[in-house]
């Protein structure tokens, strides 16, 4: 088993990162939109944004999004999360399209397929690097299990 | 009007710092090990506790505030256009570029490959 796989639980931390970064984004950008404009004389106001419904529920994905991408950084490259959350900006636009009806132009549907393609090449790969010492342990327990 | 050689300081700035904070933050994540175990073994509370005691895990956190205040000053002179496409774009490459350097991960053809196709693809989308 050289090849680092995956459980259901591990994709489900990595779809909560790939969702919750631009959900958590669009939210706090529709709440700002709403609120009155925010000028240096008035800081404070910005305090009185966190508890407007939009944004609170923004601030909680991307908490949600820090919490869950730090679990995946203990399991796997850096080079895998990256490009497999990427794949979260491919479903808020189709979502956007669905829901909002927002028109997807040649250039976005060519962003889309480049970036699941991408995606597709990463899920492939084994999630982490092996350790040399993480291949001598390997190596050790497997010639334990041929000697029984 | 912004010069091309300001524009670029200002989108390699916010790449450069936002690549430290997530090189620094996965060093830190890959010493401390599998979050899953430490919270199974120790509940909740060790898991944070591990996390929030690691200094590399500061050290990536403030990198990644100096790239936020970074973006935020290269909005204020640029279009969201042309920075958050170009530089949520440019940080795939050179993360892939960080991390087969600094955090000796096995970057080969097949990540090499996803790194640049999601790069085009996200300033595709993005722009």
């Amino acid at each position: 088993m050289g090849k680092h796989t995956l459980t259901a639980r591990q994709y489900g931390i990595l779809a909560l990162v790939a969702l919750s970064a631009p959900l958590g984004d669009t939210f706090l950008s529709r709440g700002m939109t709403q609120m009155p404009t925010v000028t240096l004389d008035h800081p404070l106001s910005l305090i009185s944004a966190v508890f407007t419904p939009w944004i609170a529920l923004g601030i909680a994905l991307l908490i949600g999004f820090f919490a869950s991408y730090l679990t995946a950084l203990s399991w796997a490259d850096l080079t895998f999360v990256l490009p497999a959350t990427a794949f979260g900006n491919v479903i808020v636009a189709l979502l956007a399209r669905v829901w909002l009806g927002e028109q997807i132009s040649i250039e976005r549907w060519a962003g889309i397929a480049l970036i699941t393609v991408g995606v597709g090449f990463v899920a492939q790969g084994p999630s982490r690097t092996e350790r040399p010492e993480e291949i001598a342990a390997r190596t050790e327990s497997e010639s334990q299990e041929a000697a029984q | 009007m912004t010069g091309f050689w300001a524009a670029t300081a200002m989108i390699a700035s916010v790449v450069l710092t936002s690549t430290a904070g997530e090189v620094l933050t996965a060093a830190a994540m890959k010493s401390i090990g599998d979050l899953d175990l430490i919270r199974e073994k120790s509940g909740m509370k060790g898991a944070i506790k591990a996390v929030v005691t690691c200094p590399l895990f500061f050290a990536g956190v403030f990198f990644l505030a100096v790239a936020f205040f970074a973006l935020l000053f290269a909005l204020n002179h640029l279009n969201l256009s042309l920075v958050a496409p170009a530089s949520a774009s440019l940080t795939l490459v050179t993360n892939a570029i960080a991390g087969k350097i600094f955090l000796k991960e096995n970057v080969d053809r097949r990540r090499w490959a996803a790194a640049i196709l999601v790069c085009v693809g996200v300033y595709l989308l993005a722009h």
